[in-house]
């Protein structure tokens, strides 16, 4: 919001928002890259660490959709600060939903760990490591994006959202291989199959951040259309 | 003559106004509006003191003539014909659009001469149906309830929302085509305004109500469409819905948003 409103109590209201919505995004994209870390290092100790921030994250999610209700209820915005508003209700929804997958993850991790499972049955955990580090810069890029209401950066993310499904198509296939060629490894393997959608989810949720930045700015509802419509709606 | 129109609307317009510049003397009040009003549909009319809304309201019955010195100029077509042209006598104009001003304005008679005296310079009714005629005002003005009882006390009697509801009943006694409403609300408390509100939604069904108000909110409320006015000048106009949700000009955001100064 680059130009004041005439309350700048609002203005604060507003701005104030705003910032810890990218806090909570701060914190659901460490979480991941924190998930996924325990994946590749087989760590339980990190995997708990995770489930309590967890908590956390849910508790931020109540706090900011609680100062919504109050900055509605007592402003009635109006136009893209209403937008802005909505916007953010939805945000903070998806980005509590990072925060499950992340948890979903540690679970996994904990359970693989507890198991007895060891790196020497070489789970291509490399992987699901690369996959997720796309899916934490869509998610780094939506937020920045947030935080500069930029369309364009907003765009670029739902483009490279594919990178992240052929990414995730390549992993099944992956994973097929190694069921089919050491059954020992099924269970893991599907255990990682449930990760590799989680960090797929991941990516869909930048998505969803992204589509919410364009309806802030240019109040046009996006979702569901392909990436193509998308940029012609706000050229 | 120009009859390009930025904000066209779908609907079938009640009033069209052309190329209409209204003049305070030697001030330039109202620059060049263009804009159709929809018939059986509320209309708000927002805008900073001083945007020219009230003086527009003003030109709908003509009464801005009461004063030397102001002019208008351009088309208002009701139904298609020139009010501004007019050779008809003025009152029968406004017979046609009624207004209701900011303050409530009872005259210093009883509730049932309040209405009827309206009525009884139009029409010659027999005094059972001027009776119901009354009635039929009061109900559909929503006051019916709380002043059957005493129609003969004081118009100036009532509580502030009662007087203004009053003069609306007053103005659709005489079954006018359009209702205008400058600033109805300003002086009432908010279940008075909330109970105005609720009215205008139900006066549409039979009029094209139009309404000057400062209160955004109750453009956003109580309106269908919203024009945003700003120095004489028609900013945007547009369905409410679109204008306080996704307003096409900065100007109107930045006025609805609060942003404006």
């Amino acid at each position: 919001m680059s130009d004041k409103h005439l309350s700048t109590q609002f203005d604060a209201e507003l701005s104030g928002i705003s910032t810890r919505v990218l806090e909570m995004g701060g914190m659901v994209e460490s979480q991941v890259a924190r998930s996924v870390y325990a994946l590749t290092n087989f760590s339980a100790e990190i995997a708990s660490d995770v489930l309590m921030t967890e908590e956390r994250v849910n508790q931020v999610e109540v706090e900011i959709d609680r100062d919504l209700s109050t900055i509605i209820a007592r402003r009635q915005p109006t136009a893209r600060d209403l937008r802005l508003l909505i916007a953010i209700s939805k945000t903070i929804a998806n980005l509590e939903r990072v925060g499950d997958e992340a948890a979903r993850i540690a679970r996994t991790v904990q359970r693989l760990v507890n198991s007895g499972v060891s790196s020497r049955l070489r789970l291509p955990v490399k992987d699901l490591a690369y996959e997720s580090e796309l899916a934490v810069t869509q998610l780094r890029k939506a937020l920045d994006a947030f935080a500069r209401l930029d369309v364009d950066k907003a765009v670029e993310v739902l483009k490279q959202d594919d990178l992240i499904d052929q990414e995730f198509e390549g992993l099944m296939r992956k994973l097929i291989t190694f069921m089919m060629e050491d059954p020992r490894t099924i269970s893991s393997s599907i255990d990682l199959v449930f990760v590799a959608k989680a960090i797929e989810r991941v990516g869909d949720h930048a998505k969803n951040l992204a589509e919410q930045i364009i309806y802030i700015v240019k109040g046009t509802d996006v979702r569901h259309n392909s990436v193509g419509t998308v940029e012609s709606l706000v050229r | 003559m120009d009859t390009r129109i930025e904000f066209p609307v779908t609907e079938k317009p009640k009033l069209s106004i052309r190329n209409l510049n209204f003049y305070y003397n030697h001030f330039h009040a109202l620059k060049n509006i263009n804009l159709d009003i929809p018939e059986n549909k509320v209309t708000a009319f927002i805008g900073p003191s001083g945007c020219g809304k009230s003086t527009l309201l003003r030109t709908f019955n003509r009464m801005f003539e009461l004063y030397p010195d102001q002019r208008a100029e351009g088309q208002i077509m009701l139904d298609g014909e020139d009010i501004l042209a007019s050779k008809d006598d003025v009152s029968l104009i406004r017979a046609k659009v009624g207004m209701v001003f900011q303050k409530p304005t009872p005259f210093p008679m009883s509730i049932y001469d309040n209405i009827a005296f309206g009525v009884k310079l139009f029409e010659t009714l027999p005094r059972i149906e001027m009776d119901e005629r009354v009635e039929w005002a009061l109900k559909k003005a929503a006051l019916w309830n709380e002043v059957k009882d005493k129609l003969n006390q004081s118009g100036s009697g009532l509580s502030g929302g009662q007087q203004q509801r009053l003069c609306i009943a007053r103005g659709i006694a005489i079954k006018p085509e359009v209702l205008l409403l400058d600033e109805p609300c300003s002086a009432l408390d908010p279940i008075s305004t909330g109970k105005i509100e609720e009215l205008i939604h139900e006066l549409k069904t039979d009029y094209t109500v139009v309404i000057v108000t400062h209160n955004m909110q109750q453009a956003a409320r109580s309106s269908d469409y919203t024009a945003y006015m700003y120095l004489g000048d028609l900013i945007e106009f547009g369905p409410t819905s679109d204008v306080f949700m996704k307003p096409k000009k900065k100007d109107t955001e930045d006025y609805i948003t609060g942003r404006f100064g």
